[in-house]
């Protein structure tokens, strides 16, 4: 198995004479998730630019409502299910997000992408996978798990560890029978249980005090608030699982989505561009680095 | 009889006078001609239409957060070191339209198609035409072409000067930039008392100047200029060591220095607002009243700016120590990760218009006495 650092071959090169112009994208349905949580499947309005469109699991769309701006919101379709619709889950917290939280079925929205790296799961073909994933950093997963579900037999066991606040945020609960039945070993965790909630309660990167792991052939995804990840990797690091084989998906501001307007770097790195989905390695030096 | 064929490298003794003529020149064959200018107490650079409007017999004196101009009525038009503006802002605008959008039922967009200037820029420090090559490098990459940079810079006629009489802030020769030019110009100017001495860089350069009443310079005269030039490498008082960088500065992440450069700076972004490299920019909505119409700007940013490195859930550089480290980290450090060289030229802006005085050669300075000792 080879590992490049850093994915470079995932970078969209459109749009080389428009510097931040979208095409319009109609909301076709909106799916409440969880409290300020909500899915839209979204459909281009230019047939041609539909059809052009390609995105890999883990990549982004920057998305843009008129008078507000624009917020980078990850992909959280199916490639394959979702019939040509973008889908984007989004959490209605900041300037843009609450915007579009506002919209409704019809209204159009502005799209540019897909930009940044994708999960690598031709690389992690053939190993045990760890998806670690906290609240909002399931969906930028959602993707690669059904492209894994599709290829099940390419990959070893799959353990799915995802953590939410309470068990009303918890994104997709509806989907986790067809993820058990493909063989995923499910680790539901949530900080506060209510008073129908029997599941576990505690943080996602306890889990690992539980359960072996074999450190030559696991693999680990990893996506959510960022204290999360460092205790993920901390916990994956302390058993031996070699740093190139932990990927994690970043977040930081992000503008342009093409390594540009400078407001995504760390160390040397366009997370919008380099990133987001890096392999631990390439971020050693830097990720521990107190506000870099 | 004498020969005046002009080539590409050819170097010619041009009266002032004729300066005139040549921007005249420019003009009319649609340039629009930008160079520095006395205004608002300060030397900027904007549109002039000829001799008349550049600072003749200023000279300038510059040290850490202090500009003065003093005038020394000799009949010099590039004797001082420019202001606290750069080219920067003809290539990259602070401000620019990108596109606007209305809705009417829905939203329709429409792209700003306003025509690039032409611009000939007129009296381009070597410090300056570097940091206009690493804007280049910024701007131009294989796998992003800035179309507003592009057009621009495509377009763009280089009249340089060589600087002669560099202030106490300056520390180009350090980082190899200059005081002397080195190509990439298309005319390139060293004034002396009486007469510019003029070299001939490119085609168009040497086109433009064939029309003008110039002289074969003698073999003195060209002297006389290549040892001010020698003079003016030699008198400047500051350097930065640079032998040690990146890793000097990318390896002490967790240096003291950060957190004492932290009392100081103000966070103020002007380091990186006269910095002609700088390239981080912002884009925001201009929204009318009605929410029915918007514009979609391009502005600059500041790495010192809150805002700039908000997620959800607050600023990831909170503190102003580690926006400085940011900065000075990525100009001098990470720059070379992304770009293949460093981000400064030692034009030594970021120390004269820094309102706490914060010398960067002094931070790099002290920070690897930190490391040495």
């Amino acid at each position: 198995m080879t590992t490049t650092l850093i994915n470079t071959a995932a970078h969209s090169a459109g749009y080389a004479n428009k510097l931040l112009l979208p095409h319009w994208a109609e909301i076709v349905k909106i799916i409440p998730e969880a409290e300020g949580v909500s899915t839209f499947h979204l459909k281009f309005t230019d047939p041609e630019v539909q059809s052009r469109y390609h995105f890999e699991p883990g990549q982004f769309n920057m998305l843009y409502i008129p008078g507000y701006g624009e917020a980078a919101i990850s992909m959280s379709s199916d490639l394959e299910t979702a019939n040509g619709l973008l889908v984007h889950t989004i959490r209605h917290i900041g300037n843009v997000t609450k915007a579009a939280n506002r919209l409704k079925v019809g209204d159009v929205v502005g799209i540019r992408g897909p930009f940044g790296t994708s999960w690598p799961l031709d690389a992690i073909e053939g190993m045990d996978v760890v998806i670690a994933c906290g609240g909002i950093g399931l969906p930028p997963l959602r993707g690669a798990i059904y492209q894994i579900i599709r290829n099940r037999e390419k990959y070893g066991k799959i353990t799915l560890l995802y953590g939410a606040r309470t068990p009303a945020d918890l994104m997709y609960p509806s989907e986790y029978e067809t993820w058990q039945k493909a063989g995923f070993d499910m680790q539901v965790t949530v900080d506060r249980g209510d008073d129908t909630w029997t599941g576990r309660v505690g943080v996602v990167p306890m889990w690992f005090y539980h359960f072996r792991v074999d450190p030559h052939k696991t693999a680990i995804l990893t996506c959510g608030p960022e204290i999360m990840m460092r205790f993920v990797i901390y916990e994956a690091l302390a058993r031996r699982i070699p740093s190139d084989h932990i990927y994690i998906s970043l977040e930081r501001n992000m503008k342009c989505g093409q390594g540009a307007c400078g407001h995504c770097q760390q160390g040397p790195y366009f997370i919008c561009k380099d990133g987001p989905v890096f392999p631990f390695r390439a971020l050693e030096n830097i990720f521990n680095v107190e506000e870099y | 009889m004498t020969d005046k064929t002009l080539t590409i490298g050819s170097t010619v003794a041009l009266p002032k006078p004729e300066l005139d003529l040549l921007m005249a020149d420019l003009r009319n064959n649609g340039f629009q001609t930008v160079g520095p200018h006395l205004q608002d107490e300060s030397i900027v650079y904007k549109e002039i239409a000829g001799l008349k409007d550049l600072p003749r017999g200023i000279t300038t004196e510059q040290t850490p957060a202090s500009f003065r101009m003093i005038q020394t009525g000799k009949e010099r038009y590039f004797d001082f070191i420019p202001g606290s503006q750069s080219w920067k802002q003809f290539l990259f605008p602070p401000s620019h339209l990108l596109f606007s959008a209305v809705k009417e039922g829905k939203w329709q967009l429409k792209e700003n198609d306003e025509p690039a200037p032409h611009y000939a820029l007129i009296g381009v420090r070597a410090c300056e035409l570097a940091a206009i090559g690493i804007q280049d490098k910024v701007f131009l990459r294989d796998d992003f072409s800035d179309p507003i940079y592009r057009h621009r810079r495509e377009g763009l006629f280089i009249l340089a000067v060589n600087c002669l009489d560099p202030d106490a802030t300056c520390f180009c020769a350090s980082m190899g930039t200059g005081p002397r030019h080195t190509g990439g110009f298309d005319l390139c100017l060293t004034e002396l008392d009486d007469v510019f001495l003029v070299e001939v860089g490119s085609e168009l350069g040497r086109s433009l100047l064939s029309a003008r009443n110039f002289e074969l310079p003698l073999a003195f005269v060209q002297n006389t200029a290549n040892q001010a030039m020698e003079r003016a490498a030699h008198s400047m008082v500051r350097s930065m060591d640079t032998s040690d960088l990146p890793g000097l500065l990318t390896g002490n992440l967790d240096a003291e220095r950060w957190m004492e450069i932290g009392k100081r700076c103000l966070s103020c972004a002007n380091c990186t607002q006269v910095c002609p490299t700088c390239f981080c920019w912002n884009a925001t909505d201009q929204v009318d009243i009605l929410g029915k119409a918007t514009r979609r700007e391009r502005l600059w940013d500041s790495c010192f700016n809150p805002n700039y490195s908000y997620v959800v859930g607050g600023n990831t550089r909170p503190n102003i120590r580690s926006r400085y480290r940011q900065w000075l980290t990525h100009k001098l450090g990470t720059w070379k990760d992304q770009f293949g060289v460093l981000g400064c030229v030692g034009c030594g802006r970021c120390i004269t218009w820094c309102p706490a005085g914060i010398d960067l050669t002094e931070e790099v300075a002290a920070i690897r006495a930190e490391v040495l000792a």
